[in-house]
């Protein structure tokens, strides 16, 4: 009895500062956002999207220089969107778009932004489920399965997502603590997995691997059904696959914790490594599993990892699955939970936890991988617009952030229009001219951008504002 | 004692790499490579909680 008593106070006492800024105590260096971020992308997808790149027919001069640029993009997207912005205001971006765009706006945002990271997280989910099949001889899914493919799948599905709810449960330190421990050790098994299967692959020295690569692993010819993907594909999908996290300012949840905005550079540890170094590594893999089953379709990264490097490959598989699901859970429960501050994070997470277990069943969420995250980031980028803008550029130009809070409204047509009609342009963009949605998130950015400004302009010169003396005072400072 | 388990906690990451390029170079077979990063991979997880966590909390001090 007094153990549950002590798990529920425990329970109680996490704080996360969900509506109030981060006390400079709590403050981390840029060393924890290193484990965080090499933890969280060095994971669970990067057994997915590395094979997605094969499957669509990458060649292997375009998935090197295109990755390169688009991380490097990736980077300083973090360092000088989301982290200045996360900085200066020490909000997570829940708080800080309530300020600008009011409660119920917000409140829209948060249910498309909780349903998002649910997916997300459920995709991580099954990946991890297929490593831990492996023992049942679970039947694993195929590249067109979108229907769970059997009970014993279902089952191992809801063990994995039990165990990443109770420690995403305990909060964001609880994350950081699990990240960093197993994010080295993840690397060297994403290298020597790779490293490993180079003989079958008719490597045997260094100097074999580039005419290899070229004729085998990725040969620039795509699988029957998939679409071809250029240099242009690979580079804006390494810069946006993230985009809902740098530009779309998700992240400022957890960058408002760090010293400087320059704790945003420390993101590189987590896309060269995993958007760089994990998808060339499972890329590799999944070309000998193509070359040695005959082009079948199952698609199971545990067995693959299995199959390479023994039971350790499989026990990444499960971690890395983890330590993507357990930020993203946490990330949902904060989208939630700012609907009404009242709800306690455990709860909400433990809600969300078991959304995101049910929509992990399908694999369907793990097979369209690529799609549902370069949707997710171009959906959530025009609030992320706006954000900046808010912050940065109108008092710039002499119009007033904040203007829900300055207004006392509930929600600021600003952003509504801007978030609407960018997406639509998006989608005729789509739909009419054919460009595909990877490319889709640049454009879209500039159209917010300019769309922001000028309906500010037009609402805020029709709207009384309170004097800036007046309202200063009931301003955070933030502490930076 | 905390540089011991440190130091175990490397061999333990060593272990989960370096069999791989042996495997490469044709020194050992995939089996071995196998076991070996499997008892890396138990004795990273029994000693970096250890001190990988208490650094993390001196650093956010």
């Amino acid at each position: 009895m007094s153990d549950k008593k002590n798990l529920v106070q425990k329970l109680e006492s996490v704080n996360e500062y969900e509506r109030e800024a981060i006390p400079k105590s709590k403050l981390k260096s840029w060393k924890s956002f290193v484990g965080t971020y090499a933890g969280e992308h060095t994971a669970g997808t990067e057994f997915v999207l590395g094979p997605l790149f094969v499957a669509h027919g990458a060649s292997a001069i375009d998935l090197v220089s295109g990755l390169l640029i688009g991380n490097i993009l990736a980077v300083l997207s973090w360092a000088y969107f989301t982290g200045k912005a996360a900085t200066k205001t020490r909000h997570t971006l829940y708080f800080q778009l309530e300020k600008i765009a009011g409660s119920r706006f917000t409140m829209i945002y948060n249910l498309v932004n909780a349903v998002a990271f649910c997916f997300l997280a459920g995709a991580m989910i099954t990946v991890a489920a297929t490593a831990v099949g492996i023992p049942f001889d679970l039947a694993m899914p195929a590249l067109d399965d979108t229907l769970p493919t059997s009970l014993g799948f279902v089952l191992t599905v809801f063990v994995v997502g039990a165990i990443t709810t109770v420690i995403a449960m305990f909060g964001f330190n609880q994350v950081v603590k699990f990240a960093n421990i197993a994010a080295p050790w993840m690397i060297m098994i994403f290298v020597a997995a790779a490293v490993a299967v180079l003989p079958r692959l008719g490597i045997n020295s260094i100097s074999d691997f580039w005419p290899v690569a070229q004729e085998t692993i990725w040969s620039g010819v795509p699988l029957e059904g998939k679409t071809k993907f250029t240099f242009w594909h690979i580079m804006f999908f390494a810069w946006f696959c993230n985009m809902a996290m740098h530009i779309g300012m998700a992240d400022m949840s957890i960058l408002r914790y760090a010293k400087k905005w320059t704790a945003g550079f420390a993101t590189s540890t987590g896309v060269f490594l995993g958007h760089y170094v994990a998808w060339l590594a499972s890329g590799i893999l999944y070309s000998l599993f193509l070359l040695e089953s005959d082009g079948s379709l199952v698609f199971a990264p545990g067995p693959i990892a299995y199959e390479a490097v023994g039971i350790a490959g499989a026990i990444c598989v499960i971690i890395a699955g983890w330590t993507t699901a357990n930020p993203t859970l946490y990330r949902a429960g904060l989208a939630i939970q700012s609907i009404n501050p009242n709800w306690k994070t455990w709860k909400v997470t433990l809600f969300v936890g078991l959304i995101t277990t049910i929509a992990a069943c399908f694999p369907a969420l793990m097979m369209q991988l690529l799609d549902f995250v370069a949707l997710y980031g171009l959906v959530l980028m025009p609030v992320g617009a706006v954000i900046f803008i808010d912050i940065f550029l109108l008092p710039k130009m002499g119009m007033r952030s904040n203007f829900a809070e300055l207004t006392n409204r509930n929600f600021n047509p600003a952003v509504g229009i801007t978030w609407l009609i960018t997406l639509v342009f998006c989608l005729g963009l789509n739909l009419f001219v054919g460009v595909e949605i990877f490319f889709l998130g640049l454009p879209g950015w500039f159209v917010a951008v300019i769309i922001y400004i000028a309906s500010s302009k037009i609402i805020q010169k029709n709207t009384p504002l309170p004097d800036i003396k007046n309202t200063s005072s009931k301003r955070e400072v933030p502490v930076s | 004692m905390k540089a011991i388990i440190k130091l175990i906690s490397f061999i333990a990451l060593a272990l989960n790499l370096i069999p791989a390029f042996l495997v490469f170079q044709g020194i050992i077979s995939p089996d071995q490579c196998k076991t070996l990063m499997f008892i890396g991979t138990v004795l990273w997880f029994i000693t970096a909680p250890m001190w990988m966590n208490k650094k993390s909390e001196e650093a956010s001090s």
